[in-house]
């Protein structure tokens, strides 16, 4: 398919704006723009068809079955898109006086409260942007807070299964980084903790349950060798699908909580994002948390920008509010209910594995919470079928794939996570693809190989794509990649979340 | 295409996966069969800057596939002398010729007796059977 | 299905929490709603904010009530692109991976770059993501700000910096725009100098002066831009600038109460390799057909971890696509249409409104500060009680200014508004 710029013609375009009769103003020479930019020159027929071809060419939720682990690729009812778009809340400016905002900060203070309800934990910054910024928040929050004491600590410990965003906003945030076992049943290994722990660590992240979809048995524990030694505990909600209402950070020992707004309480992903990354924390945590606070006085609700011991702003005005929003209007439509939300999305996972631990290999025999994790190492070692083949195969059954080559410690990691929000159906057809992909790389293993055979590109050369890096269209100078002959190779896609 | 598997007598090993070819007192320095296999097809070759330091098992520049990033690490002390910038402007020349034109740099060696201390080929292939 | 599993209960599948984490109350949070009931309430929560379509409205300083044309609705609501998540697997998605492509050529069209990512969180985060790159472009650790670069900007790059390790100084303005001297003084030792163009004030900088003034002393010229008016302002490609960054909302995204929308950053191609956040680069499948992919991702912190060049995955692909199809929508000559009637719209409200400018021997693009005699935001109850918002008070940042209103102004601000809002600010 063409490239929008590919489709345009010269002098053609889709807008029509207002002309006033005001004076014309020049710009300075030395500062005028010379050449024009070569944005695309198309009418609106033409602009609608090719944004409606690039969506036949995309998968999302609303195309079917989801299951990417660690992603919580649920529904996302529409009802949230029909709120989010009311024009008290779409075309509010960030800016506007708190008499004229009042039904945004009485949202975003419910939403806060709430919040603080699921974490177990008195005080909520809705500001950071997605999980990885609230992450940052959280580890400046750490800073602050021993800076403030006097004390000097300069380790944070990460798991061994963590997200790569742990370890690098432990970088960024200034922080010198210590990794930890998993032991033998997918803990951490708590004996390899204790050694690490002294009064130089400054935290913990961890992920609970974590990326294997484990919940700690040894919660409690850890807890107390972090608390004992002064350190804090920080809670990365990836996974807060699985304990809504069930378990609470607070109630863990976690002192610093982020949300993923769009995982668990339900965003529209985007392709990409946005995302929100709201925070909770202890008491002693909230002098420290992003200015502005949103209060409440008596019936009235204000922005506080007086808070000298904040850490400042990691975001603009008061973050992504239309995330705020949707969320909220998720949580409201659950009520107390929620921990059936988690209940639900549980109870499918477990669903799922036992439909699939004897046809792959399963590290961990537990029972899992919202996601699991299988191998195909076997599979690679009896018929030469990796993850990778699978997750591809697996389009050919109109499925998308589910995260692969993650977490680290698991070869061949296949990494599921089916939402509650799925039917028993749907993880049936599912769970019969897998088995029957199974059975095809022993009897027909090309076919695997060869797999995707029905989606608008085969597999794809991401050596050359690394190597080129095209990165924008070159127009009359746009090289002609295809005629740099693709050679197939076997590629492992690399995944983060 | 990618080379077969092999470890030249005349080289000495370090266990990170480098080798170092002894030349007088300078050495040529580069990553194994092993480690580009392990890797797949470099894309990217992050070198050192000439006259820099650099010193045993300690990071000199790094080496990267599509799928992955690593550190290469020096088998031996010394300064860095020469760069290739073959595997600069094509990477997978590591690949193809991983004890040849796919050299990463050259340096002078500051500590001599550092030699002794690594594998030998056999030792190394030994080490790698194991791996 | 629990039989499936084994288990005789629901309870049962939480065996592993320890029974001393178990919450076994009722969660504090209001009953459920039907959706019906969700939607008056959430109604009635709108209907308490003055919006911009219900109070005529002057308020810019950032974000900016430009129009949005009805075509970046429709796409948004393709189910297929408002549910997918990032293109990890491309064979799934070269719709938005393609999207993605065409947004970053757009990008670098506007800015004169030759790399853009897959966008940021916003125009402030790019700013603190910009300071990383040159930090390790440069291996110095200071970082200089002009002052008539956003408030809320200068505030996130001052809570970053001290995990970057990078010292932060300002460079205060004179008379509304930023001295290159002075500027250049600064950047001596800096990583780089952040400005912005158009400036926080509105007032247009002397934006090559300040580029070629922090690259003669090696520190990264970095502006921050409005989209809008790269129409008729130059690129800051071609005026020597390193990096180009910026609020994307003015091109294709509602205000939001500030946001989500997508902030740009883009750079010359020598720093593609410290660039943050998700990349694609186009490539071809094993037939040699062109394909688009996540590419370069050995920065990123799913393979670098601690050494990656950014912690960030989420991106806001979604808003950076409204601001693709809008940017397709105005094309060339829209774009350059939007900024001249922007400024020619300002040049009447400063005529008409005829207060004393703040800057008055500046020029301006479409905000513009003037002085109201009397604390601002008395200005501001008083209009307000009429139906207008006429700005936003410089006092909130800045010392000295209690009396100074800035006015900003949008292609859909008529010149009846401008007169409906000289009427109210009259004395």
């Amino acid at each position: 398919m063409k490239l929008i710029y590919e489709k345009s013609s010269p002098g053609r375009r889709a807008s029509t704006l207002p002309s006033y009769d005001v004076p014309d103003v020049e710009v300075p020479h030395e500062l005028a723009r010379e050449e024009p930019p070569r944005l695309p020159e198309i009418s609106e027929p033409e602009l609608v068809r090719h944004f409606t071809e690039l969506s036949t060419r995309t998968f999302g939720v609303d195309t079917g079955f989801y299951p990417l682990g660690s992603c919580t690729m649920k529904h996302n009812p529409r009802v949230n898109e029909r709120v989010v778009n009311l024009p008290g809340f779409r075309d509010l400016h960030p800016l506007q006086e708190a008499e004229g905002s009042q039904g945004a900060l009485e949202l975003m203070w419910r939403l806060q409260n709430d919040l603080a309800e699921v974490a177990g934990l008195p005080a909520v910054s809705l500001q950071p942007a997605a999980g990885s910024q609230g992450e940052l928040t959280g580890l400046m929050l750490m800073r602050a807070y021993f800076a403030d004491r006097g004390e000097q600590r300069h380790k944070v410990i990460v798991a061994d299964t963590a997200h790569g965003t742990n370890p690098a906003s432990v970088t960024m945030a200034g922080f010198e980084l210590q990794k930890v076992e998993t032991d033998e049943r997918g803990n951490i290994d708590v004996a390899h903790l204790r050694e690490m722990v002294d009064n130089d660590t400054a935290g913990l992240m961890l992920t609970n349950p974590s990326t294997l979809g484990l919940f700690d048995e040894h919660i409690e524990e850890i807890a107390a060798i972090f608390h004992e030694a002064g350190g804090l505990l920080y809670y990365d909600g990836a996974n807060l699908n699985a304990v809504c209402g069930i378990s609470r950070p607070g109630d863990m020992g976690f002192d610093i909580v982020h949300f993923n707004l769009h995982k668990t309480f339900s965003q529209p992903h985007g392709g990409g994002g946005p995302g929100g990354g709201p925070i909770a924390v202890r008491d002693r945590l909230e002098p420290f948390l992003p200015v502005p606070a949103i209060v409440r006085d008596g019936d009235d609700f204000h922005l506080d920008y007086d808070r000298p011991k904040s850490i400042g702003k990691v975001r603009g005005y008061c973050g992504p509010f239309g995330v705020f929003v949707r969320s909220y209007a998720y949580i409201r439509s659950y009520g107390p209910g929620l921990r059936e939300m988690s209940e639900a999305a549980v109870l499918n996972a477990n669903y799922l594995l036992a439909r699939l631990k004897e046809a792959y290999d399963l590290p961990f025999d537990r029972l899992c919470m919202h996601e699991f994790v299988l191998s195909a190492r076997t599979l690679k070692k009896e018929h030469g079928i990796t993850a990778l083949d699978v997750a591809k195969r697996l389009m050919d059954y109109g499925f998308h794939p589910p995260t692969i080559y993650f977490p680290l410690i698991v070869p061949e990691a296949l990494m599921i996570e089916p939402t509650e929000t799925e039917a028993k159906e749907t993880l049936d057809a599912f769970a019969d693809a897998m088995i029957e992909i199974a059975r095809e790389a022993a009897g027909s293993p090309d076919l695997i190989k060869d797999a995707p055979h029905e989606r608008p590109v085969r597999r794809v050369d991401e050596v050359k794509a690394a190597k080129r890096a095209v990165v924008k269209y070159g127009f009359e100078d746009h090289p002609n990649l295809s005629a740099e002959h693709a050679e197939p190779r076997e590629l492992e896609a690399q995944k983060g979340a | 295409m990618a080379a077969a598997e092999s470890y030249p007598d005349d080289l000495r090993y370090h266990s990170e996966h480098d080798w170092a070819r002894i030349e007088g007192d300078e050495a040529v320095l580069g990553v194994t069969w092993f480690a580009q296999d392990a890797l797949g097809e470099l894309v990217h070759y992050e070198p050192p800057e000439d006259g820099s330091d650099v010193s045993r098992g300690a990071s000199y520049g790094e080496v990267e596939s599509v799928k992955a990033v690593s550190d290469v690490i020096a088998p031996l002390s010394g300064t860095i002398v020469a760069v290739n910038t073959k595997v600069v402007d094509e990477p997978e020349t590591v690949n193809t010729d991983p004890y040849g034109e796919g050299w990463l740099v050259r340096i002078k060696l500051s500590t001599p007796s550092e030699v002794d201390e690594l594998m030998d080929a056999d030792a190394y292939r030994k080490f790698v059977a194991e791996q | 299905m629990l039989a499936a599993v084994g288990v005789s209960s629901i309870e049962e599948l939480f065996r592993d929490i320890p029974e001393g984490v178990r919450f076994r109350g009722d969660l504090q949070i209001e009953p459920a709603l039907s959706e019906q009931e969700l939607v008056k309430h959430l109604e009635e929560l709108a209907a308490k904010n003055a919006h911009t379509g219900a109070e005529l409205s002057f308020l810019g300083a950032g974000i900016y009530d430009h129009y949005v044309p009805a075509v970046v609705d429709a796409v948004l609501q393709r189910g297929e692109l408002l549910t997918a998540y990032t293109p990890y697997q491309p064979e799934m998605s070269q719709g938005v991976l393609q999207a993605i492509f065409e947004y970053q050529t757009a990008i670098c069209e506007l800015t004169g770059m030759e790399v853009s990512n897959a966008s940021g969180y916003d125009g402030a985060t790019v700013a603190a993501d910009a300071c990383y790159v040159a930090k390790h472009v440069t291996g110095r650790s200071k970082v200089v700000l002009a002052e008539a670069l956003g408030p809320q900007v200068r505030q996130v790059v001052k809570t970053y910096a001290p995990g970057f390790g990078l010292e932060v100084v300002e460079v205060p303005h004179r008379a509304g725009a930023t001295d290159p001297d002075e500027l250049g003084e600064a950047a001596r030792d800096a990583a780089c100098v952040i400005f912005q163009q158009p400036n926080f004030f509105g007032v247009l900088e002397p934006a090559p002066d300040l580029a070629a003034a922090a690259n003669e002393v090696g520190a990264l010229p970095i502006a921050h831009v409005d989209p809008l008016s790269l129409g008729v302002l130059e690129a800051p490609g071609a005026y020597g600038a390193a990096l180009a960054i910026g609020e994307g909302q003015a091109a294709g995204n509602y205000q939001a109460y500030g946001g989500p929308h997508y902030g740009f950053i883009a750079s010359r191609a020598d720093y593609v390799r410290r660039m943050p956040g998700r990349i694609v680069g186009e490539t071809t499948d094993v037939d040699g057909k062109r394909a688009f992919v996540l590419t370069l991702q050995t920065r990123e912190q799913h393979i670098r971890r601690e050494k990656a060049t950014s912690n960030i995955t989420t991106n806001q692909t979604l808003l950076a696509l409204a601001g693709l199809v809008y940017l397709s929508w105005l094309g060339p000559q829209g774009l350059r249409e939007v900024g001249e009637t922007c400024m020619g719209i300002a040049a009447y409200a400063k005529e008409r409104l005829g207060l004393p400018l703040l800057f008055p021997d500046q020029t301006t693009f479409k905000e513009f500060a003037v002085r109201v005699g009397r604390p601002a935001e008395e200005v501001i109850r008083d209009a307000r009680g009429k139906g207008v918002h006429p700005g936003y008070s410089l006092k909130r940042d800045f010392a000295g200014m209690e009396d100074a209103l800035l006015v900003s102004v949008t292609e859909k601000r008529t010149p009846a508004d401008i007169d409906r809002l000289a009427e109210v600010l009259a004395p």
